[in-house]
């Protein structure tokens, strides 16, 4: 096995492709090197994108926040401008496993990991996240939700690296919020998630929602019918319950150790109500 | 074979330059190339916390970490929490109460617990407990633990 630390995207890409299947990219490496020791893959080539400068980064602009594939969710947890614009994105960030792990882990990595239980991806998906892809043929920018295509599974041709999560410059009157359930309270992977983005107008009322589920399918759902039913309501009890129904009605679980499919319907749609109330909350206080 | 990757990284305010391969992790090069014996293999798959160290201000499990990418960054270990005979207070109220039996865990907790406070230097118990996740004690039952880590923050702050 070789190491390369290349100090360009365009190296990295270059050596992905040349790679042909044979090379992984590290940033973080809290699934790759477990992986790797499990002796589940056997790369030729690592590329370590942890020494390409822009990467490394948050940046905030006039459209919103850019956050590099080689930032450990850690940071952004520390980044106050993040944390007020998106806290639903970033206290899913920072469910993911322990500290430690939060040191190195990144949501990029997060979302190729393709796992249906991951935590960052149904904020990602509900906050309308788009990832930054570069490859051999150029750059292209897709919405988060296209990237996972089925579990241990993306969409990402041969020899492209998502190089950025992208996050829109936030409107008045929104907030984000995501909840899990796991039976301890850390250090636990997703039964069930839910994560909702909600912009409200000045009486209230939502003007726009999106709502996501993890670990109840596959890949994590984007439930358009759920953000119908909240589009126009103040999350009266009567559409809570009708969001409850639609979430559930959603959900594609499997029985596992972790839950059955039973149990994963019902708490997809109590996660959503209560994960709605909080965004809704968050929503009202700017 | 391989020649091995040359790296050059601080440990503990030291400069410091070993040769590792691709594949070794940044644990296995302290330990056994480095001779620092302070953090400890678990579980090897980043779940129980033993081989934390701090690289560039963030708490990392070791065994998660190549050698190789450890150039030009800073790591700090159990073993520079000391000043000489001058024990760390975390060391020092470890002792006090008794936070420790077999002692596997401990570098590892005192590594999280040293970045905790740096991080916020007056926990809450669940604070704590939340933060010290990663870290797993069989021993304890984790309640001595809290309360050197408590005791050690008050001592710190100057309280």
């Amino acid at each position: 096995m070789r190491y390369i630390r290349p100090s360009s995207i365009e190296d990295a890409v270059g050596l992905l492709a040349e790679a042909s299947g044979k090379a992984a990219v590290l940033a973080g490496g809290s699934d790759l090197l477990v992986r790797m020791k499990g002796g589940f893959i056997e790369p030729e080539l690592i590329i370590d994108i942890k020494a390409i400068d822009a990467l490394r980064h948050i940046t905030e602009s006039e459209v919103g926040f850019v956050i590099g594939a080689a930032v450990p969710c850690a940071v952004l947890g520390e980044n106050a401008a993040l944390r007020r614009a998106w806290p639903g994105v970033v206290e899913s960030a920072n469910l993911i496993g322990s500290k430690q792990v939060q040191g190195r882990c990144t949501i990029v990595g997060n979302l190729c990991n393709a796992s249906p239980a991951a935590d960052s991806v149904p904020a990602l998906v509900a906050a309308g996240a788009k990832a930054l892809i570069r490859g051999p043929v150029g750059s292209r920018t897709i919405a988060v939700e296209l990237v996972p295509v089925g579990p241990g599974k993306t969409s990402l041709a041969p020899g492209e690296i998502i190089e950025a999560i992208l996050l829109d410059k936030r409107q008045p009157r929104s907030g984000d919020a995501y909840q899990r359930f796991t039976p301890r309270t850390e250090m636990d992977i997703a039964v069930v998630s839910a994560a909702v983005n909600l912009t409200l107008d000045d009486q209230g009322v939502v003007q726009s929602a999106r709502v996501a589920l993890g670990a109840v399918a596959p890949t994590v759902l984007l439930v358009e019918e759920a953000a119908e039913i909240l589009t126009g309501s103040r999350l009266d009890d009567e559409t809570l319950d009708r969001l409850a129904a639609a979430c559930s009605g959603a959900c594609r679980p499997i029985d596992d150790k972790r839950g059955t499919v039973e149990f994963r319907r019902k708490v997809a749609g109590v996660l959503a109500k209560r994960v709605a109330l909080a965004a809704y909350q968050r929503a009202g206080q700017k | 074979m391989m020649a091995g990757i040359a790296v050059s990284t601080n440990i503990n305010g030291d400069n410091a330059e070993f040769l590792c391969h691709a594949d070794e992790t940044l644990l296995d090069v302290l330990r056994d190339r480095l001779g620092l014996m302070g953090a400890k293999e678990g579980c090897g798959t980043g779940d129980c916390g033993a081989c934390s160290i701090i690289l560039d201000d963030c708490l990392v499990c070791s065994c998660l970490v190549l050698g190789a990418e450890a150039e030009g960054r800073r790591i700090e270990t159990v073993e520079g929490m000391a000043q000489g005979d001058q024990l760390h207070p975390l060391q020092q109220k470890f002792l006090e109460h008794a936070a420790l039996q077999c002692g596997i865990c401990t570098p590892g907790f005192l590594i999280a617990a040293k970045d905790l406070l740096a991080k916020n230097p007056d926990p809450t118990e669940e604070e704590i407990r939340f933060g010290l996740a990663g870290n797993l004690c069989r021993c304890t039952g984790y309640d001595k633990i809290v309360r050197a880590v408590q005791d050690a923050a008050d001592v710190m702050r100057g309280a």
